[in-house]
């Protein structure tokens, strides 16, 4: 097996070296930071391409061609375009909160990023209760939301702002729940233990029905608190021109933009993690000969497998359905998700109460 | 006006504004210059106000300037996704007046050219609501089979939208030799796209979600607003005037009204969709049958329409489309009034939609198919 464990350590005895403890520690957390960055901007960079892409494929176009071969630089041009972009504040915008909400949506976007296991050993933050901490600072996101709206000082942004904080609020129920379903099953809320625990066999196949249902909720209530369609109502292009990033430009603009393709990356990440097993490659129960075959295939390679499929099932979502209303969204999460939800974590209790899962 | 809330903690009355908001003159889907005055109340709409002028150019006063060969130019403006139907209505209302009785080629190729014209707009339609709904992939596959047709027509006469073909007194040019083949080979191509659309969007459960019972409008109000088209018939207003007032080659051909009852939405996107089925088969029924002859009636090089009024209607992709001329003898109208389908449609809107939300207003708009610059001459 792949283990970065080795890795993690041998940076860490070497930097101890020489250098007192807190001195190291300052080090290691900048390393990590740095790390987060370039992997949050090559993120962003890629999945909006893929995203235009794979669009232009459900859209019978080619995409963007023109910069790079196949277009591949264009993501790269439209950043240094933002980057170069005047950032235009509206005259009457509250220009402290106006400033400070895009760092809000990044911040919880970083936060839950740390938590995301990439593979054995490659994993910045590793709480006990990982779990809760992702759903956590997953929701500090929804606070910039309101706040941009709010600022802007523009009446679109605040009918946006209106719809993101009851439709991110109701549909967090729902991506917990169905979280801890499979919390349920795996014993624990620590994110290593729910992977260590699908050395036999991930969850989805293991844990029956319960266990599907509890996947399907999560990818509609995940897709739903990103903000994209078809539950992009906040941003809602057609009804509210961009929602509660209408009056953002240039590089703040970018913020949102990234965050949200981030914000994908993550709900995919989770639901890869959770249901799929995260970094553990595909094995049946004790077929020794085809997991050992199967460990040959590195980690991370799993990891970024499963999370790829998710992300395309999402931008699939995306184009192909109209976008919902906002009483049947809300109506969607609380008489339906939310009952079947509950009724799935009992059904999913008992299941493991009796020893019935695989 | 929303009821007065209580102050929970001073127990006073809240003091509450009406919230009002501009949509457009810029906004993705007014489709146009129009700008909508909304009274909102949070989501739910008390009133829609439609105010007009942001692309008047004033077309009624130029045409009796211009001389009948050129109001052809100008009609070709307003309602641009169904230029040659409006042309068809200018043609038709000066032959009238010069009592031309037009070749029955000249009858065939319009009838035909119309149909097709209303095809490109439902299906331009069809993309543009599916994009209003958030489903953006509807857009290029409506472009798809719409680019067909545009293409035929640039072979025909040179232009993709203005296109100028129909004149008083026949046609700008004859067809192209490969009209009948490429039109085939598009009516062939498109009875196969056209369940497509149905799979895209029709049985989404989503879609049905937001259109069922969303802008009802019964039959008395679409008949006292005078809403016409497919979305006067939607809400079971038999109002076809290619049915009930024939002109050109329409009494030749078999085609059913599409008709609805329950005057929702949903009925208004059905009734297009049986529209587009039935201007194929009308297609179907004249491309072979075109009859030889002149494609166009001799005139005098200056038309002189004899003293008198005349008026003549026809069914574009919007409804009933109206022109009135009164001409004193000269070779230019003294006045010229349009009917146009697009300025009735909306004058409905804030009747449908009432105590509706801003999601639904999109969706109400985009059934009634609103094109900006025929209700803004």
């Amino acid at each position: 097996m792949y283990d970065f464990k080795s890795l993690t350590d041998s940076i860490h005895t070497s930097l101890s070296a020489g250098l007192s403890p807190i001195m190291v520690t300052i080090i290691e957390f900048v390393i990590i930071a740095f790390a987060f960055m370039i992997l949050f901007t090559l993120l962003g960079l890629i999945l909006v391409y893929a995203e235009r892409k794979i669009c232009a494929f459900f859209q019978l176009r080619l995409g963007p061609m023109r910069v790079g071969k196949w277009g591949m630089a264009q993501t790269a041009a439209d950043a240094v375009k933002l980057i170069f972009k005047e950032p235009l504040v509206t005259k009457n915008a509250d220009k402290f909160l106006f400033n400070l909400a895009p760092f809000i949506i990044i911040l919880s976007t970083f936060l839950a990023l740390g938590a995301m296991p990439f593979a054995k050993g490659l994993h910045a933050l590793d709480f006990d209760i990982g779990v809760l901490y992702l759903t956590a600072v997953s929701s500090i996101g929804v606070i910039g939301i309101l706040i941009a709206g709010w600022s802007s000082d523009n009446k679109y942004s605040l009918i946006g702002a209106m719809r993101s904080g009851a439709q991110v609020v109701s549909y967090e129920l729902s991506v917990g729940l169905s979280l801890l379903t499979v919390v349920v099953l795996a014993g624990s809320l620590q994110f290593s233990e729910i992977i260590a625990s699908q050395e036999a066999g991930w969850w989805i196949f293991r844990g029956h029905i319960p266990a599907l249902i509890a996947f399907v909720i999560f990818m509609i209530a995940g897709t739903a608190e990103t903000t994209r369609g078809p539950f992009d109502l906040p941003e809602a292009e057609s009804e509210l021109t961009a929602g509660f990033h209408t009056e953002y430009s240039g590089l703040k603009f970018a913020f949102f933009f990234l965050a949200e393709f981030v914000n994908m990356f993550i709900i995919a990440g989770i639901g890869a993690t959770v249901f799929l097993g995260g970094w553990m490659p595909f094995h049946i129960g004790n077929w020794e000969g085809f997991n050992r075959v199967m460990d040959f295939i590195p980690p991370l390679f799993w990891f970024f497998g499963k999370v790829t499929f998710l992300i395309f099932l999402m931008m699939w979502f995306k184009w192909t359905f109209p976008r919902l209303r906002i009483d049947q969204l809300l109506r969607l999460e609380w008489k339906y998700l939310l009952p079947i939800n509950l009724v799935n974590i009992l059904v999913m209790a008992f299941i493991v109460l009796k020893g019935w899962q695989f | 006006m929303a009821e007065t809330h209580i102050n929970t903690i001073s127990g006073k009355p809240l003091e509450s504004q009406e919230y009002l908001i501009n949509m457009g003159p810029q906004h993705p889907s007014t489709h146009g210059v129009l700008r909508l005055l909304l009274t909102l109340d949070g989501e739910i709409i008390h009133k829609v106000e439609p105010h007009l002028g942001y692309i008047h150019r004033s077309i009624e006063k130029m045409c009796e300037k211009d001389s009948y060969t050129q109001i052809v130019h100008l009609t070709d403006r307003m309602d641009y996704l169904s230029s040659h139907m409006n042309n068809e209505a200018v043609s038709l209302a000066v032959e009238q007046g010069l009592e031309l009785e037009m070749p029955e080629r000249v009858k065939v190729i319009r009838t035909i050219i119309s149909e097709l014209t209303r095809l490109s707009s439902h299906q331009l339609w069809w993309g543009v609501f599916g994009m209003d709904l958030g489903a953006i992939t509807t857009f290029l596959y409506g472009f798809r089979d719409r680019e067909m047709i545009i293409d035929i027509f640039e072979e025909t006469c040179g232009a993709r939208l203005t296109m100028n073909y129909n004149v008083p007194g026949g046609l700008m040019f004859d067809i192209h030799p490969n009209f009948q083949k490429r039109t085939k080979a598009f009516v062939a191509h498109f009875k196969q796209k056209l369940p497509e659309y149905d799979q895209l969007l029709t049985g989404n459960v989503i879609f049905e979600l937001r259109t069922k019972g969303v802008g009802i409008l019964s039959k008395e109000d679409a008949i006292s607003y005078g809403v016409t088209g497919p979305s006067g018939r939607a809400s079971g207003f038999s109002n076809d005037v290619r049915k009930h007032n024939p002109y050109s080659a329409y009494s030749q051909v078999e085609f059913k009204e599409a008709l609805s009852e329950e005057g929702d939405s949903y009925a208004r996107y059905k009734v297009r969709i049986q529209e587009m089925w039935e201007s194929l088969s009308i297609i179907e029924q004249l491309i072979d049958n075109i009859p030889e002859g002149d494609y166009k009636a001799k005139t005098k090089a200056v038309i002189k329409l004899p003293k008198g009024e005349y008026y003549q209607k026809v069914e574009t992709a919007r409804g009933e489309f109206g022109v009135y001329i009164i001409s004193e003898g000269g070779k230019s109208p003294y006045r010229l009034k349009f009917r146009s389908p697009g300025f009735s449609n909306l004058s409905a809107l804030d009747h449908m939609a009432k105590g509706a939300k801003i999601g639904d207003l999109v969706v109400i708009m985009s059934t009634l198919d609103l094109v900006i610059p025929d209700i803004d001459r």
